[in-house]
């Protein structure tokens, strides 16, 4: 299992890099004097070029590159050029080791942003999975136990509906009424956890449940699909034959062979969420990735871009590292090697 | 039930003047609706098992062994099959029993081996933990009292180191050990009845020697009863005491295990034993495999089931065998061998016919012998 372990974490750092090689061609590359973003509308030539050479843009990709890299591991300073450095040593920025490069419209290295931002779409994501599962195995499991009956209908309708209500909308219509109109919540503002743990939670029910209600309609129907599949198995004849109650062959037969795909595929979930706030962010106005990584976009900052993209892709293969990992636990014919 | 019980007993092989039998199976149907009509997997089934008796329920797949066997068990509770009849168990007719109350002698009075057992046992616990489950469930015991008598279990049942591989998981077994397992847990709570569905299949030969015997060894040290559903002819001449054959949701011959395999009187017993190879036989004799396929239980044929595939339809009268079901009635060997077939004098035909077919060399003998 460790051999395991080391061998996918060098996988998945490999990959990084060719995500990483990836993502320059695709935004670098792609885009035509991203320069000219920076410096704003009513430059002059002189100051282009300045700002083409202070952001490293004058250099070949590949050269471009190889400093982000050089950057992530022993850090760097930028303005990138070291005669800008020279000329003015008290506008130097020193980006530290894990530098994912300067966000040029705040002038601030993307870590910098990260760590103020990542809290909040991480608190987001968190109490969304929680809801989205809870809710997802209960009434999944509930539908499948009456499956074709009025409870079942309703619970596939609901889950239907939720499925088919754009997050958007489903975000506005809880603000508008539940908190503006009928009050029934606080206007969901977002409080760190090491400030009010209590406040963090309450801030976060309303997008929370936003972001939960497409996925739990999702989670819904499998769970209910997994729970009628493993019905048919042997084995759960079997814990019947044995004289089980009903609650046991399903609370504890059942779910355990449901537990191992949902938990795959809910590992998988999370890591994509953590990268998919942006819109309970821009409707409850919380300052998170998301948001930050639209902004980002529609100011043209690339390396802000680059840097969130690069998070997102770090994130999603260290979930499956952990999800593969965790499958081993959980599914004891599952031999790693 | 006593009166019920001695009325059956006239007519049904299994029945005994010494006490009443164990299980009494009357009439029973298993119908399951569906969107095309209803199929009929078990159309009146009867018949009777005595404590420390063995019946052999043999048939090809779809012939209603299994389903016959999963009644006796109360598994059709909560789903939309639709059974009739009588299931006597100890003096209890478990199909008026509650789901509750059926779940109390589930695994406790009657427990079923299913075949197959890797995927008859739980993959994600360990093999001690679903035997001690099925004995807590019964028995009102802590954990570590349990799990002893889970390790006695596997080692009464012939798994080495049993103290070890009581916390292996199924896949960790080999399917023999599989197996075996899956009987120590029916045995665990010493049930007076037991089920094993096709106990042998997909089991190497010498591991379903050992199987048998291990059976045959707990019948005696338990005195259980014990219904052994297979398709191995060769299991049921060395397990059981009685026998029925099933063919299309009905038992179409039922008797002395020993009559039925020696003086067979319905053509598709025939071609079950001409189906059977035989390692010291005659490299001349024929296997001979029943022509078609099992009949659809959702519409099957008119009179006798069988009819379409019996090679000795000719040789009754008329149109009888696709006009009319013959009944499960005595033939020519006597009350207990019953049989539903229309041929008068099937003896002879199998004499004659079949049997020089299948094992020349024992007509031979038979020759020789009546010769000198």
């Amino acid at each position: 299992m460790f051999a395991y372990t080391i061998r996918r974490v060098i996988s998945g750092l490999l990959l990084m890099v060719v995500m990483s090689m990836v993502t320059f061609v695709l935004f670098y590359a792609s885009s035509d004097h991203p320069e000219r973003y920076a410096c704003g509308p009513k430059c002059t030539s002189d100051q282009l070029e300045t700002t083409r050479k202070a952001l490293g843009f004058d250099q070949p990709l590949a050269e471009q590159w190889a400093k982000f890299a050089r950057g992530f591991v022993v850090g760097r300073d930028f303005p990138d050029n070291a005669e800008l450095r020279a000329a003015e040593p008290d506008q130097v920025i020193h980006c530290a080791p894990g530098c994912l490069g300067l966000s040029y419209t705040y002038n601030k290295t993307v870590n910098n942003l990260l760590k103020d931002k990542l809290p909040v779409s991480i608190s987001l994501a968190l109490a969304a999975y929680v809801l989205w599962i809870t809710g997802g195995v209960v009434f999944g499991v509930t539908a499948a136990l009456f499956k074709g009956r009025l409870i079942d209908r309703s619970i596939v309708g609901l889950a239907l509906l939720g499925f088919a209500f754009p997050t958007f909308f489903i975000g506005l219509l809880l603000l508008k009424f539940v908190a503006i109109k009928w009050q029934i919540v606080k206007l969901p503002v977002y409080t760190p956890i090491t400030e009010s743990p209590w406040l963090w939670a309450s801030g976060l029910i309303l997008p929370a449940i936003t972001l939960a209600l497409v996925y739990m309609a999702g989670y819904i129907r499998m769970t209910r699909a997994f729970v009628l599949e493993t019905m048919t198995e042997d084995y759960i004849r079997t814990a019947r034959a044995k004289g089980l109650t009903q609650r046991k062959v399903v609370g504890k037969h059942t779910l355990r062979a449901t537990l191992t795909p949902l938990v795959t595929l809910s590992g998988l979930d999370l890591a994509g969420l953590l990268g998919g706030t942006i819109i309970a962010e821009k409707v409850f106005n919380f300052n998170g990735v998301g948001k930050m990584s639209v902004d980002a976009i529609a100011r043209h900052d690339l390396a802000l871009v680059v840097g969130i993209v690069l998070l997102i892709a770090a994130i999603v293969i260290i979930a499956n590292i952990i999800v593969d990992l965790l499958y081993a636990v959980i599914d004891p014919r599952v031999r790693l090697g | 039930m006593s009166s019920s019980a001695t009325t059956l007993e006239e007519s049904a092989p299994g029945g005994s003047a010494s006490g009443d039998p164990l299980l009494v199976v009357k009439d029973l149907k298993v119908h399951f609706p569906t969107g095309d009509g209803i199929v009929k997997a078990v159309d009146g089934l009867s018949y009777t098992v005595e404590r420390g008796k063995t019946l052999g329920i043999v048939g090809e797949s779809g012939s209603g062994k299994s389903v016959s066997s999963s009644a006796i068990m109360g598994l059709f509770h909560g789903t939309n099959a639709q059974l009739s009849g009588q299931i006597i168990l100890d003096g209890t007719d478990v199909l008026t029993l509650s789901e509750d109350q059926m779940r109390k002698l589930r695994g406790r009075d009657v427990a079923m081996i299913f075949q197959d057992p890797l995927s008859a046992l739980h993959p994600y616990f360990t093999v001690g933990a679903q035997i001690i489950e099925a004995y807590r469930v019964h028995a009102d015991v802590s954990k570590k009292v349990a799990r002893r008598r889970a390790i006695e279990l596997l080692d009464r049942v012939g798994i080495p180191q049993p103290d070890r591989r009581v916390d292996d998981y199924p896949h960790q077994f080999s399917g023999g050990m599989r197996q075996r397992a899956m009987i120590a847990m029916g045995l665990v709570n010493d049930p007076s009845m037991l089920i094993a569905d096709e106990p042998t299949t997909a089991l190497d030969v010498t591991v379903q020697a050992q199987i048998l015997d291990l059976l045959q060894d707990l019948q005696k040290e338990f005195n259980s009863a014990i219904i052994i559903i297979t398709h191995d002819l060769g299991v049921v001449a060395e397990m059981t005491d009685d026998t029925l054959v099933m063919y299309g949701g009905r038992a179409v011959e039922y008797g002395k295990t020993s009559e039925i395999l020696t003086h067979p009187e319905m053509p598709y017993t025939w071609g079950l034993l001409s189906s059977v190879p035989e390692v010291t036989g005659d490299t001349s004799a024929k296997l001979i495999p029943i022509p078609g396929s099992p009949p659809s239980l959702l519409n099957p044929p008119s009179g006798c089931h069988f009819h379409p595939r019996c090679a000795f339809r000719d040789k009754v009268p008329g149109d009888l065998c696709r006009t009319t079901t013959p009944e499960l009635a005595p033939g020519n060997r006597g009350s207990t061998h019953l049989k539903r077939c229309h041929l008068a004098d099937p003896e002879a035909i199998y004499q004659t016919e079949v049997l020089p077919e299948i094992a020349p060399d024992l007509v031979e003998q038979l020759g020789e012998k009546s010769g000198s």
